[in-house]
């Protein structure tokens, strides 16, 4: 990677935490409750975020959320034109997905490839009744036909730029920050 | 693809043999193949990842379980995998191996995997070719992805390999099983031990940094791992030993032997097993000892691993 100068914070540790909790209220709204929800988080970013969500939501409602981890590697689109192969990580989705209504959890939204590849991953996985993508940061910049549903902050951004998101449980400390090129 | 991601690579075209692998990169597949592991136990088994990709599997010698573990991998991966067995193909017709390795090259294939009773022949193929060559047993030389399942079963089971006492007993003289794993478990920082009679082991094979003996008890004593290998009958000629049944009397692991070993030693076959000559029926059916079908499980996922690290990526 290049390197990358000039860095801006755009979300704190309280920024992120409401937008959890925004999105949990949303989840649980929209599917009225959490019969047959599970959350799915993709690695490495979404996990942790599936992680709070679950947590939060556990808080609200009664009713066990289920929790998979998805690693979506096996499915990129980019294998055969990269040089280097992607380590792969373990995937873990204990339960059925048959009939249930899933919430992909990523951290940035932005061409939506990671989204395209982790939706064909969970059809192998079943026939869910319905799929819904939760991000943290949607940065724009989309290269295929696909939206969240549930955003904690658009973030427009530029093609130089990069969007991180750092989370205490890897980074030890909570932010989103955004970095570009002198 | 937002997050930078953390790629690595192979440094090699082809897996000839553990000797020729670091243990950085023999962790990198166990790891690999631990997160393929899961595959196995969808109901959907497969994944789009070698979609396009053609697979060779070129068997010179007998094989089930080689044979069926590289073809489910490949199949897994999507990739398009080929079987040529030497008793159906032009061999028979007197065609060479360089001859063979360049007609299949000209179909151009991205891997092929080979097993032949001559040592080095997947080394002579992977100079001729551009593919990626996968040894799947050459003579009494390697048998590169049985050490690394190997390996992964041992890992799986007792949570490291580094520091163990690991026995291998038998006919070492004839096994690329033993010498491929004596590579690779060295290289991991295990304690490797042989046993086997005289005339099944090789003059100065303590240079491969083993210990030697002469007896099973020996051998297995205080072992974590106990690794018996096949008496190879097929590469057999008669004079090595007398009779099988006096071999299965001095090194057949049995109920008894084993108590020299540590409480929780484990026990391993490459397969296919000889009841009663290498282990009596029940050791080999005992859940608490016996992980054969643990290796054999994660054959297919070291398979896919390597199939991956090799063929995920573009030259």
């Amino acid at each position: 990677m290049t390197h990358k100068k000039k860095v801006k914070t755009v979300m704190d540790k309280d920024g992120i935490d409401r937008c959890l909790t925004r999105i949990a209220y949303e989840i649980l709204e929209k599917n009225k409750g959490t019969k047959d929800l599970v959350l799915v988080g993709i690695r490495t970013g979404g996990v942790h975020l599936a992680e709070r969500l679950q947590k939060k939501i556990s808080g609200i409602e009664t009713g066990e959320v289920p929790l998979g981890i998805l690693d979506i590697t096996l499915y990129r689109d980019d294998l055969s034109s990269s040089k280097k192969t992607p380590r792969l990580g373990k995937t873990k989705i204990p339960f059925s997905l048959n009939g249930k209504k899933v919430v992909l959890v990523d951290d940035v939204l932005f061409t939506g490839r990671t989204i395209r590849a982790a939706m064909d991953a969970l059809i192998d996985f079943g026939r869910p009744k319905m799929i819904q993508l939760a991000v943290l940061i949607d940065r724009g910049h989309r290269e295929l036909p696909i939206r969240a549903d549930f955003v904690g902050k658009n973030l427009p951004s530029s093609l130089w730029e990069a969007v991180d998101v750092k989370l205490a449980e890897e980074n030890g400390t909570d932010e989103v920050i955004i970095k570009e090129d002198d | 693809m937002n997050n930078p991601v953390i790629t690595m690579k192979l440094n090699k075209k082809d897996i000839l043999g553990m000797q020729q692998f670091s243990a950085e990169e023999i962790n990198l597949v166990l790891e690999t193949a631990e997160s393929f592991l899961e595959v196995s136990t969808r109901e959907i088994k497969k994944v789009p990842t070698l979609r396009g990709k053609t697979i060779i599997n070129l068997f010179y010698e007998a094989s089930t379980r080689t044979r069926t573990s590289f073809e489910i991998a490949g199949k897994r991966l999507s990739a398009d995998t080929i079987n040529i067995s030497a008793s159906t193909s032009s061999v028979v017709k007197g065609e060479t191996l360089i001859d063979t390795a360049r007609n299949l090259e000209a179909m151009n294939p991205d891997i092929i995997v080979i097993r032949h009773s001559a040592a080095g022949a997947p080394h002579l193929l992977a100079s001729l070719v551009k593919q990626s060559i996968i040894n799947a047993g050459d003579g009494a030389h390697e048998h590169p992805t049985q050490a690394l399942l190997d390996m992964m079963t041992i890992k799986e089971k007792k949570g490291r390999i580094s520091g163990l006492k690991i026995a291998i007993i038998g006919d070492i003289e004839h096994s690329r099983v033993a010498r491929s794993n004596i590579y690779g478990l060295s290289k991991m920082g295990a304690q490797v031990c042989v046993a086997g009679p005289a005339t099944m082991l090789p003059r100065e094979i303590e240079r491969m940094g083993v210990t030697v003996y002469d007896r099973l008890e020996d051998g297995i004593s205080g072992a974590d791992v106990i690794m018996m290998l096949r008496i190879q009958l097929e590469r057999q000629n008669q004079s090595i030993f007398p009779s099988l049944r006096e071999y299965a009397q001095h090194y057949c692991l049995n109920r008894d032997n084993i108590k020299l070993a540590k409480d929780d030693a484990i026990v391993m076959h490459p397969g296919p097993v000889n009841r009663g000559v290498e282990i009596s029926p029940d050791i080999a059916d005992d859940p608490q000892r016996s992980v054969i079908l643990s290796q054999v499980n994660n054959g297919v996922a070291v398979r896919m691993a390597l199939l991956y690290l090799l063929g995920g990526g573009n030259e």
